[in-house]
């Protein structure tokens, strides 16, 4: 029999996570390159209608399970339907996108295996047979290839963006059900309700232009730099996470993974270092100037423009060249 | 309530950092160390819980012996006692490993809550936490912003960031392991009072072998190259004297990109 790659997707009963699509992308390049067969797995309730759009794509068959332990998710049934499945199926790698419910899930299942899991991929690289995964680590400003030394199977979560959904081979695959049994499972963490910060936000999402504010900024009296000039070039302000968490801005501006994903025609980035949190909410933004003192900064690595320096003798300094000409 | 905290000893914020001759690990020559951002933010979590329900807060670290610089700054904020996982080769850096030691470490303390941070500045896998929960056998929540326990009914409610800006409230019975996101509330600094009393605080140090990982235990993971990516910096990079390179700016907006 011919290796595995299983891709696990997530959804939320009606549509499937973006992320996940991405993640299927690297299964059917891994599959092509390892000459491995491609299966998507979905766990969920009445999910078989997922499961037949899933079957539109390249991948040998989609499996599903329909269970009512797995309609909400409790990492208590994800894991044991997963442990599961792998124990009987034993695919080479398992694929995961690397979002906030994996996160919580998967290292859980990798540790209740005694398989390795490697979180937060950006890419692989195979060479010689080889299988090496490619993320960051020291605050993303260096690389790392990653080796796994345990047997297979291999857990994978890849990060958002790491690849275009729109990459995914189209195809025609069988759709299969498989049953697991979750009646030893205990739910010990209940879930409760959902708080929405979001719900009456500003939408920055239409903005034309975003002056957004990161740790950079130091203390709260330097804020008034930033909304002078957000003033002159009619801006909205915006924030990366440090500057929400000190309360200098309401949590309502943040831009990122856990706030807003916003793309103006003009994003000034003034004191953010780029985490990648940050910069999934703002990289599809036209024009990106960043402002940062750090040479490293990962914002450079998506900004149009870069301005190296003390964004406390810069700011002012923009500010009033804009204010001459604006 | 008796609350360990899992604090880790990472290279400062303001590293500049140059891989090491093995491209395994960074060159530490000029680095200097600092504990690791959300894991201050879980000592603080632990602190306020220890004022307001008493008890103790103990903090626990697996790292280079030189992490017993950064345990001595959570003595000097409050905690009680230090648990050192000293890791003389530099083997533990792998969620399974650390997670081994670790639980092996609180096999005979009898917490009611760990805290963790959600991941670290270094290796920033964002496993050992929930790995940890896994081996000692007790429910978790990760990215945990807010805490209210209620430790006279063995439960708490933690509020758990999601994507897009939403939050939700999780219950757990205790014991349990929260993860704890950087920023959930301001963190305190350490009191003249406290930075004398930390000397005299109990730090206890253990060696991996003690915990049941041998010299010979194999990480899972092993990062084999560790590099930096130069060409991948997109941006048109203005330096030098200030007015000048605001006038550049401006003219490429107006020129170049068109978009003011």
């Amino acid at each position: 029999m011919k290796e595995l790659i299983y891709v696990l997707v997530d959804h939320n009963g009606e549509n499937i996570n973006p992320t996940s699509l991405e993640t299927l992308v690297l299964g059917q390049e891994l599959a092509e390159k390892t000459g491995r067969r491609l299966h998507a797995l979905l766990l969920g309730c009445n999910v078989r209608n997922l499961a037949e759009q899933l079957a539109g794509y390249e991948v040998d068959s989609v499996i599903y399970t329909d269970n009512a332990l797995l309609e909400d998710y409790t990492f208590e049934s994800q894991c044991e339907a997963l442990s599961q499945i792998l124990k009987t199926e034993t695919p080479a790698l398992l694929l995961m996108a690397h979002s906030y419910q994996n996160i919580d899930m998967a290292p859980r299942l990798s540790a209740r295996l005694g398989k390795a899991l490697v979180t937060d991929c950006v890419d692989f690289k195979l060479s010689e047979g080889e299988l090496v995964f490619v993320r960051k680590m020291f605050r993303a400003k260096l690389y790392a290839d990653v080796r796994v030394r345990s047997e297979p199977p291999w857990l994978v979560t890849l990060q958002a963006g790491s690849r275009f959904a729109d990459a995914l081979v189209k195809g025609s695959a069988k759709v299969i059900d498989r049953q697991v049994d979750l009646s030893s499972v205990e739910i010990k963490r209940v879930t409760g309700e959902t708080v929405d910060f979001a719900k009456d936000r500003v939408d920055l999402s239409q903005a034309e232009t975003i002056v957004a504010v990161g740790r950079g900024i130091k203390k709260q009296e330097n804020m008034d730099l930033i909304r002078d000039l957000a003033d002159v070039v009619n801006a909205e302000i915006g924030a990366s996470r440090p500057v929400v968490d000190n309360d200098w801005l309401s949590r309502d501006r943040q831009i990122g993974s856990s706030g807003q994903t916003v793309s103006p025609r003009l994003y000034l980035a003034i004191g953010i270092s780029g985490a990648i949190q940050h910069v999934v909410g703002m990289k599809s933004s036209q024009c990106i100037v960043a402002i940062n003192s750090d040479r490293n900064a990962p914002i450079f690595n998506v900004a149009t423009y870069g301005i190296l320096g003390d964004l406390q003798e810069i700011v002012p300094a923009l500010t009033k060249k804009l204010r001459e000409i604006l | 309530m008796r609350i360990v905290v899992c604090i880790k000893e990472v290279s400062s914020r303001e590293s500049r950092y140059e891989v090491a001759s093995d491209e395994a690990w960074i060159n530490e020559a000029n680095i200097s160390f600092e504990i690791n951002e959300c894991d201050e933010y879980a000592l603080e979590e632990g602190l306020k819980l220890k004022e307001h329900f008493g008890g103790e807060v103990v903090v626990l670290s697996v790292g280079d012996p030189r992490a017993e610089k950064v345990m001595r700054k959570a003595l000097a904020m409050g905690a009680d006692r230090g648990i050192l996982i000293a890791d003389e080769r530099r083997q533990l850096t792998s969620p399974h490993l650390l997670g081994k030691v670790m639980s092996s470490a609180l096999k005979d303390e009898e917490f009611d809550l760990v805290l963790t941070g959600t991941q670290s500045d270094d290796l920033s896998y964002a496993q050992t936490a929930v790995v940890l929960a896994e081996l000692l056998s007790i429910p978790h929540a990760t990215i945990i912003m807010k805490i209210e326990a209620e430790p006279e009914a063995k439960r708490l409610r933690a509020l758990r960031e999601m994507e897009s800006g939403r939050f939700q409230w999780l219950e757990l019975p205790l014991p349990a392991l929260l993860s704890i996101q950087a920023g959930s509330s301001p963190v305190r600094y350490a009191s003249l009072k406290g930075i004398m009393q930390a000397r005299k605080k109990e730090i206890r140090t253990l060696k991996p072998e003690e915990l049941g990982v041998e010299a010979t235990a194999v990480p899972e993971l092993e990062v084999v190259r560790l590099y930096q990516k130069k060409e991948e910096r997109k941006a048109e990079l203005l330096e030098g004297e200030t007015g000048a390179i605001v006038e550049q700016l401006v003219e490429k907006l107006q020129k170049e990109a068109k978009v003011l």
